[in-house]
């Protein structure tokens, strides 16, 4: 298990590799710097910024300084946040955005494997439908309508909720957290129905009925393992990008998090900031990965680590 | 119900050990599926006992409704089946009841042995577990000591190594292994009463002898009463002391294993018989098939189901279903043109 662990960790590193290769040619193919945007600069005053920042040198000197830095866990300075460097920005904004994701993660397995259960199980009937119709709208009104809905309704018409901003009270999380779970819970929950009445179906839930163990221990002990295995296959990379910011959950409600710098960073072409936030959530989406394996591992008996 | 001479319906049995009560007497039972395409029957009003140490076979080919005949008596037909006519069990009507209703013999008192072990045990479970839970739902035994009366049973199945192999997970284990688990496991409880739905089927030749034999043994030693569908007249011939002949969801023939056997009657017996391959008989050229195809509406038609395939075709056959009538033996045959000599009035 240990060196499972290890030897997957490492043979992540050439993917990242990779990651931060095609990232960082990509973005010097594009035209444009990160100053062409800005009001006219004289020629004298460009030159100093680009050679400041490395700008001036060949593409492949640059390229292996970034490496190199990368390995010393050294992401380089953010152009346009003067004064920060990028690593500072992730660290000041992803534990918000990490909060905030988890919250949404946890809310949305436990609801929508609930609520996938509960529709596989009454097949067909109210119960069914009345999930099938959830998860519609889950799925078919985007957060950015759902967001600012819940927002005048739970704030300024109730007055429960504050509208948005982020404070210590647990209740500035409570619409972020949903508005970000709800479209997880409508996949998941059809994700979950669906494998469970194939679940159900098989032939050894038959044997745990044959064998009168009641239908409550035979879905509890029988069906549900299995069952779960391809939302585990869902959660671990929706995790990784729920957890990473959503940049309009974070706009919407105001939330300090690290989902705008995805955007911020590729308009003003802050390369630093683009390559580090790549580099993060390429991280991120690994671990998760590696997270859903290992639960896959528990799950399974026929997965091995080998 | 009692068996008194003078019902039509009687399944006296020449066996005088099985002069007492039937354990398990099924009458008229049917099965109907709803289809998109419409109500299908699959099994046709059987009739049928069974008695306390006896093995009894029932065989037909794929659709004849063989194993609906077990699941149905287990309660575990799918959603869209139905199951009419009536099924007493030690005197309790089985048929009909709620899942939870059955649960209290389902897997106890009565237990089935499925066709494919690689399918049939649960691929997320150790053994131990999947073989515990049994003895602790139905007997409330202490994990510690169904773990022991499991350890037991797996070395009566001859499971080598029992004591450790019970903390694998199923797909560690052998084909035949596997069978022998699910076998351990319908009989933690003692049951009286066993059904296996092509106990053999999925397993190797080799393998298939084994199970055969041992299953023979543990039921002779349960005294329980053996139900074993199949479509290989082989595992009859192994196994059981009587056979019921299925064909279309309707009984053929039943008989003892040597009147079936050596003096079929009803032409599909016959044909079934002469199409299976024998080592003591040289036949020159092609293996002996019966023409046709077994007709898809089962029992939804008038007359003999078979009557499609069958040499001794008449004109009543088409329009009437021949009675299933009974001679004195308990043998019963249902054909218009191959009586039994003894014919009750």
């Amino acid at each position: 298990m240990f060196q499972y662990v290890v030897r997957r960790t490492l043979g992540s590193i050439p993917t990242l590799f990779v990651l931060a290769a095609i990232t960082f040619f990509m973005m010097r193919v594009a035209p444009g710097d990160p100053f062409s945007g800005n009001r006219r600069l004289t020629p004298e005053v460009l030159a100093n910024l680009r050679r400041a920042f490395n700008l001036d040198l060949p593409l492949w000197e640059q390229f292996w300084r970034y490496i190199w830095g990368v390995l010393h866990f050294d992401f380089g300075p953010s152009i346009k946040n003067r004064d920060y460097s990028v690593s500072e920005l992730i660290g000041i904004g992803f534990p918000t955005s990490l909060e905030v994701g988890m919250w949404a993660m946890l809310v949305a397995a436990i609801i929508g494997i609930a609520l996938g259960i509960a529709g596989a199980l009454r097949r067909n009937t109210s119960v069914d439908y009345s999930v099938g119709a959830i998860a519609m709208v889950g799925l078919a009104i985007p957060i950015f309508v759902i967001g600012p809905v819940a927002q005048s309704y739970f704030g300024l018409h109730l007055r429960w909720l504050p509208i948005s901003g982020w404070g210590d009270s647990w209740t500035y999380r409570i619409l972020p957290v949903l508005t970000l779970a709800l479209p997880n819970i409508a996949y998941i929950s059809r994700l979950m129905r669906g494998s469970m009445i194939e679940i159900m179906r098989t032939n050894y839930v038959r044997t745990a009925r044959a064998k009168g163990l009641g239908e409550r221990r035979t879905i509890l002990r029988h069906a549900l393992k299995g069952a779960l295995l391809p939302v585990v296959a869902y959660l671990g990379p929706a995790t990784a990008i729920t957890i990473t910011g959503s940049i309009v959950v974070e706009q919407i409600f105001s939330i300090p998090g690290i989902g705008r710098y995805f955007v911020d960073a590729a308009i003003n072409r802050d390369y630093p900031l683009v390559m580090g936030v790549t580099l993060f959530y390429g991280s991120i989406v690994i671990f998760a990965n590696l997270l859903t394996d290992i639960v896959r591992g528990l799950l399974d008996p026929k997965v091995s680590y080998e | 119900m009692p068996s008194t001479p003078m019902s039509g319906d009687v399944l006296s049995e020449a066996r005088a050990t099985n002069a007492a009560a039937p354990i398990l007497s099924v009458r008229d039972l049917s099965v109907r599926f709803k289809l998109p395409q419409g109500a299908v029957t699959a099994v046709d009003r059987v009739s049928f006992d069974l008695h306390r140490g006896e093995v009894v076979g029932i065989v037909g080919e794929s659709g004849s409704g063989k194993s609906q005949i077990l699941l149905s008596l287990m309660g575990l037909l799918a959603s869209n089946g139905s199951a009419t006519g009536s099924a007493r069990f030690e005197n309790t009507e089985i048929l009909g009841r709620t899942a939870k209703e059955l649960d209290g013999i389902r897997g106890s008192a009565m237990s089935m042995i499925f066709q494919d072990p690689m399918t049939s045990l649960n691929p997320y479970m150790r053994v131990s577990d999947q073989l515990t839970e049994v003895l602790m739902v139905h007997q409330g035994k202490s994990q510690r000591e169904a773990l022991g009366i499991a350890i037991d049973l797996l070395d009566r199945v001859r499971i080598p190594e029992a004591r450790r192999r019970i903390g694998l997970y199923p797909h560690e284990f052998s084909g035949g292994m596997r069978q022998r688990v699910m076998i351990a496991m319908a009989l933690l409880c003692r049951p009286s009463l066993l059904f296996a739905d092509e106990p053999t089927t999925a397993l190797d030749v080799t393998v298939q002898a084994q199970i055969l034999e041992l299953l023979g043994e543990l039921a002779r030693d349960l005294d329980a009463a053996v139900a074993i569908v199949t479509h290989d007249l082989g595992v009859i011939a192994r196994l059981c002391d009587r056979v019921i002949v299925l064909y279309g969801g309707r009984i053929m023939e039943q008989g003892t294993l040597d009147e079936i056997f050596y003096d079929p009657r009803h032409p599909y017996t016959k044909g079934l018989l002469a199409s299976t391959p024998r080592l003591d008989e040289r036949t020159h050229g092609e293996l002996l098939t019966i023409p046709g195809q077994p007709r898809a509406a089962m029992g939804d038609l008038p007359g003999c189901p078979f009557s499609p395939r069958c040499a001794l075709r008449t004109a009543p056959c088409d329009s009437a279903m021949p009675p299933l009538v009974a001679d004195a033996g308990g043998r019963r045959l249902a054909c218009h043109n191959s009586p039994l000599e003894d014919r009750r009035p």
